[in-house]
């Protein structure tokens, strides 16, 4: 079996183990579309045409960095990627089976939140801009997945992972137009937000979902994802551990 | 086969942490198809050393050479070679034991047979459980046969059967005999005398990060300064003649020979001559326990 066959079978046993634990499987994707009633009930119907887009992109970070930074962190604590380690198969080859399966959740997730959002809340799907939408998501979900690789190298022990990956998530998500819009925030925290990636993804995510097919590609948001995952690929490069901390 | 290199061979290893030498200047060698037992206590530098053959750790000095690769240069030729068995489990809990030994296989080049690791192993009737449901010693044996999956020519194994309970061990023995038995190299790393005794052709004893001995372990039996000890007892108002060389020891006499059968005929000789019964007369081989004490114990003390 040649390499890049290992990695795309590495792919299918992480989707074999994940679906065999079902409670975690369903609120995976459950709970992206709590959030979305929720939302939608306190705002009112008239932010559908906001929180679907924005809800996407909640998934798709979800999915990738936080599942990633956690789960890698706690299979290096538990000894399986030293395992792995001592066998023939590449490094990259494993992780590749990891964030394979990473962004298939995060391409399952997105179908899922558009269907309930156009089904529910009749906001219609971007068909006419597809290509972009794909594009979008997919520099997305390779750039919050080498950052998730990156941060559980910054991570101490599996116990902590929880921990800090929610102190790095959450308020960038809750100051990048995806749980609160941002035109009433003070111009600086604009600014902060605009260095980082989840607010160009969310943006970009919203233009298109809000110009169906008069959407040009948003160049400037792709690039500003792409540069953080760079970033997250040399730290990950850098940082990233296969033996246990104690 | 036929090849006259060894399987393992090391010169001067080192390693240190920091200010803290693990390793400190190791010589070994390890023919193919030999059982050759690292024993050592605690925190002696037996993992160290172990993990440094394995590729898991950059010596910090010295020669060490596996199958003819530097191990410390990660080379997937060598990889291909070894398996190893870690001394924490590291195995997916949701995937089954079958699976798993069957994702591994496939990462290798010519892997042995499924069903031939997991009988091997002892886990045929395991094979379509999930490796989370399983018992801390099945779950050992699923480290067994993921380091067996790819037919590997040397085996790592550090530490296999710590936490296990006696019936357990005798399992896992068997095992070992049976890698033994295909011509596979094993190289085990344990803190219990028994199971160097048990398993190995030659065993080499670690104290404080050094080869303090290196032998069979007849050879270690026989050879070491532990000599065989006599042990009596005599009415509290008889004294040993000072020729004998023996000591009291609480309410006993003892005396430590390397010529048992000399100094037992002198000693019954003594006795019947002038009526002094040996009250439960003793004469115990040293094990190689005690040379293993002694030898860590003289290492200790330097």
């Amino acid at each position: 079996m040649n390499d890049l066959a290992l990695a795309v079978r590495q792919i299918g046993y992480e989707n074999r183990a994940f679906w065999r634990n079902p409670p975690a499987a369903f609120f995976t994707f459950v709970f992206p579309l709590l959030f979305m009633v929720i939302f939608n009930l306190l705002f009112g119907a008239e932010a559908a045409a906001f929180f679907t887009p924005a809800i996407i992109v909640f998934g798709v970070v979800t999915a990738t960095y936080t599942n990633l930074a956690m789960t890698v962190t706690i299979a290096r604590d538990d000894g399986i990627l030293k395992r792995i380690r001592g066998t023939p198969l590449p490094g990259w080859a494993y992780l590749a089976g990891r964030i394979g399966h990473a962004v298939l959740i995060a391409f399952l997730l997105t179908v899922i939140v558009a269907a309930f959002g156009a089904l529910v809340y009749e906001i219609d799907v971007p068909w006419s801009a597809l290509p972009a939408v794909l594009l979008v998501l997919a520099v997305s979900a390779a750039a919050f997945s080498a950052l998730g690789l990156a941060l559980s190298g910054f991570i101490p022990n599996s116990d902590a992972a929880p921990a800090v990956v929610n102190a790095t998530v959450l308020p960038v998500l809750f100051i990048s137009n995806v749980f609160i819009q941002m035109e009433n925030a003070p111009p600086w925290l604009d600014t902060v937000s605009h260095l980082l990636p989840v607010r160009h993804f969310a943006d970009a995510m919203m233009a298109l979902y809000a110009s169906g097919s008069d959407a040009s590609l948003p160049w400037t948001e792709l690039g500003v994802i792409a540069l953080w995952g760079v970033i997250g690929v040399v730290a990950a490069l850098r940082f990233f551990s296969w033996e246990p901390r104690r | 086969m036929g090849d006259p290199a060894p399987a393992i061979e090391v010169r001067g290893l080192r390693k240190a942490y920091g200010e803290v030498e693990a390793v400190r200047g190791i010589d070994l060698r390890v023919a193919r198809g030999e059982v050759f037992a690292l024993l050592g206590p605690n925190g002696a530098g037996k993992t160290t050393t172990v993990e440094i053959l394995e590729g898991h750790r950059q010596r910090s000095g010295g020669d060490a050479s596996v199958l003819g690769h530097d191990p410390g240069r990660n080379e997937r030729a060598l990889r291909q070679r070894v398996g190893i068995v870690l001394q924490q489990t590291g195995v997916d809990g949701y995937l089954t034991v079958r699976e798993v030994v069957q994702m591994v296989a496939g990462y290798y080049p010519n892997p042995r047979d499924t069903d031939e690791v997991l009988a091997l192993t002892g886990l045929s009737d395991q094979a379509d459980r999930r490796v989370r449901k399983l018992s801390g010693g099945q779950k050992r044996r699923v480290d067994l046969a993921v380091a067996l999956a790819g037919d590997p020519e040397v085996l790592f194994l550090d530490e296999p059967t710590t936490g296990f309970d006696p019936s357990a061990r005798r399992q896992a023995w068997e095992t070992v005999r049976g890698l033994a038995a295909l011509g596979k190299t094993v190289f085990l790393t344990t803190h219990f005398m028994d199971e160097a005794q048990a398993l190995a052709d030659r065993v080499a004893i670690i104290a404080d990060g050094r080869i303090v001995a290196t032998r069979t372990p007849d050879e270690l039996i026989g050879s070491g300064s532990a000599a065989t000890r006599i042990r009596f007892r005599l009415p509290p108002s008889v004294e040993v003649p000072e020729r004998f060389g023996a000591h009291r020891v609480a309410s006993a006499w003892e005396l430590e020979t390397d010529t048992p059968t000399q100094s037992l005929h002198a000693l019954t000789g003594w006795s019947l001559e002038t009526a002094t019964d040996l009250v439960d007369l003793e004469v115990t081989r040293p094990s190689l326990e005690d040379v293993y004490l002694q030898l860590t114990a003289e290492e200790a003390a330097e």
